[in-house]
Order: C-alpha cells, then structure tokens, then sequence
C-alpha cells in the first residue's frame, strides 16, 4: 500500500482555550489537488499553519509522507496569503523567489549561482521572468501571487500547501495557476488548498476537505462534494447561497 | 594618539555606524520604538551589574545591560500577546517603569558615584577622550572607541553571517518557520545586538541619540534604495554623514554634540523626505500632475477618435473651436492641453482645424484598453 500524502489524526487547536479545529482526522492520497472548503471561521487557514507547525496544537499528530513534519520539511512547499508580508520591502522579485531555497540551503550558507538559476526557472515557470529585477512593490497583485507561487515551485516539493492562491488574483493568473497546480499533479505532486468559491470547486479540484470547526467531508470530488455534505458544512448560509443561485437567470 | 576632536568624531562615526545597520532591522520590521525602550531600560541592566560588582568598569555591565534589554522586549511582547495593550501602548508601560527603577535605585543608593542620569539620557561624548585604554603604561586611545569598536565588529560579523536569515525573518517569518530558520531565535539574537549596541553607545553619546542613530538613518536610506544590502550601506554611511556634520554644527554653534547630531540626522531624513527620487514628496508630486496632463491627453484622443469613427469627415479633420465645446473645458486648460498634444504628436493642426495622427489613434487605443 503506497503512503498516505497526509495523515492527520485527532488534530485539535484552540486559541487561548477556545477550539478552533475539534479533533480532525485526515487522509490524503499523493497526486491529488485538494480544495480545504468551509465557511469563514471554519478554521481553514489555521488547519494547514498547524498543520505546518506554525501554531501550537493542543493534541494530535500530523505525518507527512508516513513521517512528521520535522523530518519531512523539505518535500514540503507553504504558500502563505499574499496579504501576511509587507511588500514594500527592499528586495527584488528574484530574491523572494530564492528565498525559497534557504530551507535546503541551510545556516550560514549564502545563495549562489545554482540558486539564482533556479529561481529563474521557477520565474519562467509562472511567466514572470521579465520581472526578475523588479522592486517587489511595483507588482500587481496577480503578480505578487505568482511570484509567491514561484517560490514554493523553486523548492521541489513534494507536497505543496497553499492558502488562497486565488484571492484577488485577475482571470488570466487564475487560469495560469489552475494549470500550473494541474500540472503539479500530474508530475505526482499533492497540493493543497484554502479556497473560497465554491462554484469552481468541482472545475478546478478532484478532491475535497469540507471544514467547519470539525471536519464534515474529506474524500474524492464526487463523493464529498454534495448538497448533503455542503449542508452540513454550512448550514443555512448554504441554503441562502443555493437560493440565491436559483433565484439568478 | 590623535587630537580630541579627531577622537571624538572617530567614535561618533563608529557609534553611528554600529546604530545604523542594526536599526535597519528595526525599522523594516516596524520596531524602532523597540530602540527607544532598550536604550533606555538597559540602564537597570547596568545599575544592577554594579550593585553586584561594585565596580564601573566591568564587562558585567555591559552582560547586564543586554539581558535587561532582552527582559523589554520579552515583556513588551507578553504584555502585547495578551491582546489587552496594543504594543505601541505595551512599550510605553515597560520601559518607563524599567527606567525609574534605576534611576530610583541610583538616587537611593549610587548618588555618589558617576552614574548621573543627564549623562545617561544625553551622553558626554565632548569627556569621551578623558577616559582612556592605558595598557602597561602605553596610551592607547579612548576607551570608549574600542568599546564601541568592538561592539561594530559584533555587529558587522552577525549581520554578514545571518544576512539570509535575517532577510527572510524580516519579509517573511511564517515561510522561515516553515523552512526551519527559527523567527524567535534570530528575533532574540538581533534583540541582544541592539541592546549590547545602546549599551556600549549611550554611554558615549546618550539613549536619545541612540535613537536618533539607530532610527533615522536606515529611515532615510529606505527612500533612497529598494535593495536591502544597499540600504544597510547606505544607512551606515548616512549615520556617519550625521556623525560628522553634527560635530561640525555642535563645534560651530558651541552646543551640545549629541544634540546637534541628532538634529543633523532630522535633517538629512527632511531632505530625503522631500528630494528622494521616486519616493520623495516632491517626486510624487510631479509625477501626478504628469499623470494629470496624460489622462486630459488620453481624453482628448478617445474623444477625436470616436469621431473619426461615428462621424468621419474629409481629411478627419475637426474645428478646434468645436473640440472645445465638446470637451467643456476652460480655454486655458484646453489651450495648454491641445499644445502638449501637438509638442508630443499626437494631433497635426492646420488652420482652425485638428486631426489624430496615428500616434494619437494608439494612444486612444490603450486608453480603452484595446
């Protein structure tokens, strides 16, 4: 039996003694692309930072490739919202891409040639080698988005986690990207995402985590993702949603 | 070895320099009333030491002072974490209490040794050259510039070795907790090397200049640059530009050194302000009236264009007195834009009478996104 991508038993968080995620338990196979879904506050951001061991857990255990995530940094890849750094920092778009690489990299040890190589190639990747030199700040936001993506791409991950990479972005990166995590999956790469718009999920995704608090659905596309599990994740803001959607010419 | 005066501008320009590439941090992560707090809390640290050493000169109070430097910023950030006192808020109740401790503690029971509270908040740089490094009865210079020397060095060697570090917990500490390189830990380390770095400095020149150096020059030098390794040269050598030119005016209009420093470094950040390219007032200023004149050029094109369009007529050439009514716009705007349309070719005149050239039709093309 191959390992799981992820493993995620009996996960519970909570800030300053009120959960936030009550005891998930969740498998993913490897080359799936993911949709995490759930209204807002379902705790959708803090299941992958916790996952990531960037907040405390209170109990659980996470494995990532049958092993936990200490050992397993480099085979994974963290696309953080695009809104959490400050982009008017002094540096370029090829150097946020190359930060990518100080993981592998290690303490004390500098980038060099081979690093600025690759960051261009997972420049070109997301078409924004012209970009290259580039004050960071003199992005559009799809650009930002890309450029964040570049620098998950330039690890060569195994398992890539990314928090609403759509958000704010124009149709043609959302498009861009769609391709590049198909991509990722077809080359036997799991990824995982936060996303937001329902109506795309069943386009854009072949597997689902429905969340709210608990965990409601976790499995393949046509199993998860249906009126009952939505219902269920949602309550009655899905039946307004659905309402609203009939109500639509 | 040398003259006072070169002494006193050689350490200035070593404590400035070792403010500066440190403050640089401080104020890319949006701390430098952090600056403020360690420097001057650093002086329980030190008031301390010396209840326990009974001695000025001891490196213990230098030990002392960066712990207690440390102890701020960890109760800043408790008291922050709790979510009660916004951290701005969190820095004003630490530190104020931090600093009447000691100076409490000094009134009560050191009023009679040097530990003079005006000295500590404004520095005695002009006295710096008395006190000096005699080694088996050789003068070798003021103590003050190995002191300070050596603290630059710390500074330099730290920021060379963890530049990489330092950059990515600075733009992105969740990606560098992720990849392993611990936020709490260079946060911690780079919070020992400010505190050790207003340590060694406000014994020279004081807690505010201390500020005023760590602050203002990596301020000026964020206008002036969008490369961080250029930022922390530039900060270096701005720190010494205020130095030097504090000196001067201090020497020129008899006052206080560490003031007229301070004041210098105001400046040069006013003039930054003001001048920086790109992101100087001035420049953004003009670049949007530039921005002004292009939309009107940009209208005045759309607009010609659709006629040509939906009411095309010999030559495409239209009546200027026309045009104006159309546009409604006052006939001194209107003048001054149809002549920068004409300087920049993007309609010909003949007579009374105007028409788009090709320039002026790609023009009203991107305007409508096409």
């Amino acid at each position: 039996m191959p390992t799981n991508a992820l493993d995620v038993s009996d996960l519970t968080v909570a800030y300053k003694e009120k959960p936030v995620l009550w005891d998930i338990d969740l498998t993913v196979p490897p080359a799936v692309l993911l949709a995490v879904i759930g209204p807002n506050g379902a705790g959708k951001t803090t299941l992958i930072k916790s996952i990531l061991g960037l907040i405390p857990t209170v109990a659980g255990s996470v494995r990532i490739y049958g092993r936990p995530y200490k050992e397993q940094r480099k085979q994974v890849a963290y696309v953080p919202q695009r809104g959490t750094v400050d982009w008017d920092f002094p540096t370029s778009v090829l150097d946020v891409v190359t930060m990518g690489l100080y993981g592998t990299l290690g303490w004390l040890k500098r980038p060099g040639k081979k690093e600025k190589k690759l960051a261009m190639e997972a420049l070109e990747m997301v078409a924004m080698q012209d970009y290259a030199h580039r004050q960071i700040s003199q992005l559009s936001g799809g650009q930002q988005q890309r450029v964040f993506l570049a620098r998950a791409l330039v690890q060569q991950a195994e398992i890539y986690f990314m928090d609403e990479p759509f958000q704010g972005v124009d149709a043609m990166t959302e498009k861009a990207i769609l391709r590049l995590l198909k991509d990722l999956r077809s080359a036997g790469k799991t990824v995982i995402v936060v996303h937001h718009d329902l109506q795309t999920v069943p386009e854009y995704f072949d597997w689902v985590t429905l969340l709210n608090t608990r965990l409601v659905a976790n499995g393949p596309m046509e199993e998860v993702f249906t009126e009952a599990n939505l219902e269920k994740a949602y309550g009655g803001r899905f039946m307004q949603l659905k309402a609203t959607a009939r109500a639509l010419p | 070895m040398f003259s006072p005066q070169v002494e006193i501008m050689l350490i200035a320009s070593v404590v400035a320099v070792a403010c500066a590439i440190v403050g640089v941090f401080l104020v890319l992560r949006s701390m430098a009333m952090m600056s403020d707090a360690i420097s001057h809390s650093v002086l329980l640290g030190i008031v301390l030491a010396f209840f326990l050493t009974r001695d000025l000169a001891s490196p213990a109070l230098i030990i002392g002072a960066a712990v207690m430097g440390l102890i701020t910023v960890f109760l800043v950030e408790m008291l922050h974490q709790t979510r009660l006192v916004y951290e701005d808020a969190a820095i004003g109740i630490v530190f104020p209490l931090l600093f009447s401790i000691a100076v409490i503690l000094i009134s009560r029971h050191a009023a009679n040794i040097h530990l003079d509270t005006d000295a500590v908040l404004l520095g005695e740089l002009a006295f710096a050259p008395f006190d000096r490094f005699i080694y088996q009865g050789v003068d070798l210079g003021p103590k003050a510039l190995y002191i300070m020397g050596a603290i630059l060095m710390v500074n330099i060697f730290f920021i060379t070795i963890f530049f990489k570090e330092l950059k990515i917990v600075t733009f992105d500490p969740q990606l560098a907790a992720v990849l392993g390189i611990s936020p709490v830990v260079v946060h911690y380390a780079l919070m020992s090397l400010v505190s050790i770095t207003a340590v060694g400095a406000f014994d020279a020149v004081g807690s505010i200049l201390v500020v005023a150096l760590m602050i203002a020059p990596p301020a000026t030098a964020y206008l002036l640059t969008d490369r961080l390794h250029i930022m922390i040269g530039l900060s270096a050598l701005l720190g010494v530009a205020s130095a030097l030119g504090g000196y001067a005016m201090a020497h020129y209009l008899d006052a206080s050194i560490a003031g007229s420093m301070a004041t210098v470094a105001g400046l040069i950040f006013a003039i930054a302000f003001l001048f920086a390219p790109g992101r100087g007032l001035l420049s953004v200023a003009k670049r949007r009236v530039e921005q002004r004149w292009n939309f009107a050029l940009v209208t005045l094109a759309i607009h010609l264009w659709h006629r040509e369009k939906l009411s095309p007529v010999v030559g495409n050439a239209y009546a200027i007195q026309e045009l104006r009514q159309h546009l409604r716009w006052s006939s001194t705007y209107f003048t001054s834009v149809m002549e920068r349309a004409l300087k920049q070719g993007l309609i010909a005149k003949r007579d009374q009478y105007v028409q788009l050239t090709e320039e002026g039709r790609n023009l009203a093309r991107e305007g409508q996104g096409f």
